[in-house]
């Protein structure tokens, strides 16, 4: 048994979907090596381990980021959202509902990480960021509206082997617009 | 992977002072690049300062009208901020051609400056790399070698450098800004890359055990338009093969001023400064930029399997001054 604190190990609190997880981790433990091995919060996959894949994809502080490159000692003091974070009880946050209409998976594997990144490429496009396809990043040139093509560069960073690009970018559209209905009902 | 100490930098006096008591020390900043390099064994630190949280994460307009990036500022905070789209707009579009969204969110302005190459010879560690272990050889020279450098290389190392932000940074004459233990300094981000020569594992002109607080932009009216394009092997989330930032500005069909630098040729973001000395004062029109990009590739040393890259570069440019000079004419 490893000492809760040495130069090889830390002893630490990382803040997981409002939980908090206090942890002895090896520096070397990667944040999804954590997630998975140590706190059995299984639903956030590895795929290549080495920033390629997407599969691992969580929430930092409200960002899209893949947990094979975090250092589990570097995400403490962070908030942490994995897919096991997104429903609201029983009910499917809207981008899970989506992909579940939609069909947008097959085997189902990237798909935590492909809900992941949807639910921050929503939250990024109505924030405004433009996207390698936009054609003017100018602010004035206003926000690019959120085409298939907007939205799969977005999404480039989620592979799925199995290809189920079409239907995922069909439920990502139609999440996107549900949070748009929502967001005009709220300032109306 | 060797296992280490890992510490949080309180400030900047912290961190330099923590790397400096240490050889063996890697600063952290967003990991994409160093954390995987960790895996693979191309680094090996006894102790890890993460930096990430050091005061360094802002973007402010100088008194004269450039932009001071911090450090830590996120590739997406960067790519995303007004000012940069506004005055920079290839700065917003060479970012955003990078990586994927999940890193940019990780990935920050310092590391982004100071990654490793992408060459599968410098991340085996299982065989040669003149960059990984100086003297025992290169096998890219003879061997997989298709997006390997065609400009500036040696026989010692072809490697490219990966930035697509560094590219539009040196476009625009950025000075890096660091810190050591013996106070601060500033590069030119022009000069920050040594030549590769028979020192391919000497990358930069940091002092040692510097850390990078930020980047300045001189303020560039030029830069207001310009556009960054890149050449890759599928249509998204993928190193280049050739890409170019450009500025161009265009009174009565003359050239008055014309920013250039080329990104995946070389072991650094590669300024195209005798491409800029055809086009300044020359007609904008196409002859103009061919000539230019002749210019500056009359320098091209290509190897057996990537001489494609020269005449690449060569339409890249033309293309990219062409948009820009119909974008002016307008």
């Amino acid at each position: 048994m490893a000492p809760a604190s040495s130069s090889t190990h830390s002893a630490v609190t990382l803040n997981i979907n409002g939980e908090k997880y206090p942890l002895s981790v090896d520096h070397r433990t990667t944040l999804l090596d954590a997630l998975r091995e140590r706190l059995d919060l299984t639903g956030t996959k590895k795929g290549c381990d080495q920033g390629q894949c997407g599969a691992c994809t969580v929430l930092i502080d409200g960002r899209r980021a893949v947990s094979c490159l975090h250092l589990a000692v570097a995400a403490e003091g962070r908030e942490i959202t994995t897919i096991e974070g997104m429903a609201e009880g029983d009910r499917l946050h809207p981008v899970q509902q989506a992909f579940l209409d939609l069909d947008g998976y097959q085997c189902g594997y990237c798909t935590p990480g492909q809900i992941c990144s949807a639910v921050a490429v929503i939250e990024e496009h109505a924030a405004g960021w433009p996207s390698a396809v936009t054609d003017d990043v100018r602010p004035e040139a206003g926000p690019p509206p959120l085409t298939a093509d907007e939205i799969r560069e977005r999404m480039s960073g989620n592979l799925c082997r199995c290809g189920a690009y079409v239907s995922i970018v069909q439920a990502v559209a139609r999440a996107a617009e549900a949070h748009e209905e929502t967001a005009k009902e709220a300032s109306a | 992977m060797r296992e280490f100490d890992y510490r949080r930098a309180p400030d900047v006096a912290g961190a330099v002072a923590l790397l400096a008591a240490d050889p063996d020390a890697r600063f952290l900043g967003g990991g994409t690049n160093l954390v995987d390099l960790m895996k693979t064994g191309v680094e090996r630190p006894a102790l890890l300062v993460d930096v990430r949280e050091l005061p360094l994460d802002r973007i402010e307009s100088t008194d004269d009208g450039g932009l001071r990036i911090g450090a830590t500022v996120t590739n997406s905070d960067l790519a995303a901020h007004p000012e940069v789209r506004r005055r920079y707009p290839a700065l917003t579009q060479a970012v955003l051609a990078g990586a994927s969204g999940q890193l940019r969110n990780m990935a920050t302005v310092g590391g982004n400056l100071l990654q490793r190459t992408r060459c599968g010879y410098f991340t085996d560690v299982a065989g040669p790399c003149n960059k990984r272990v100086p003297g025992s050889g290169c096998p890219a020279v003879e061997g997989e070698h298709h997006n390997h450098a065609v400009l500036g290389a040696s026989d010692h190392c072809v490697a490219v450098h990966p930035s697509d932000m560094g590219v539009a940074l040196t476009a625009f004459d950025a000075v890096v800004s660091y810190e050591t233990a013996d106070g601060p300094g500033a590069l030119p981000l022009a000069d920050l890359y040594l030549p590769v020569g028979d020192t391919p594992h000497r990358e930069t002109a940091l002092p040692s055990g510097a850390l990078i607080t930020g980047v300045t932009l001189p303020p560039a009216p030029v830069a207001a338009r310009s556009r960054y394009r890149k050449v890759r092997e599928r249509a998204s989330y993928a190193f280049a093969i050739g890409s170019v930032a450009a500025a161009l500005d265009v009174r009565d069909g003359v050239v008055r001023d014309a920013r250039l630098a080329l990104g995946a040729v070389a072991s650094r973001p590669w300024r195209a400064r005798a491409a800029e000395a055809v086009l300044s004062g020359a007609p904008a029109v196409g002859d103009t930029f061919a000539a230019a990009a002749d210019a500056e590739l009359a320098a091209a040393r290509p190897l057996p399997d990537n001489g494609y890259k020269v005449t690449l570069m060569r339409n890249l440019v033309v293309a990219v001054l062409t948009e820009l000079a119909e974008e002016a004419a307008r």
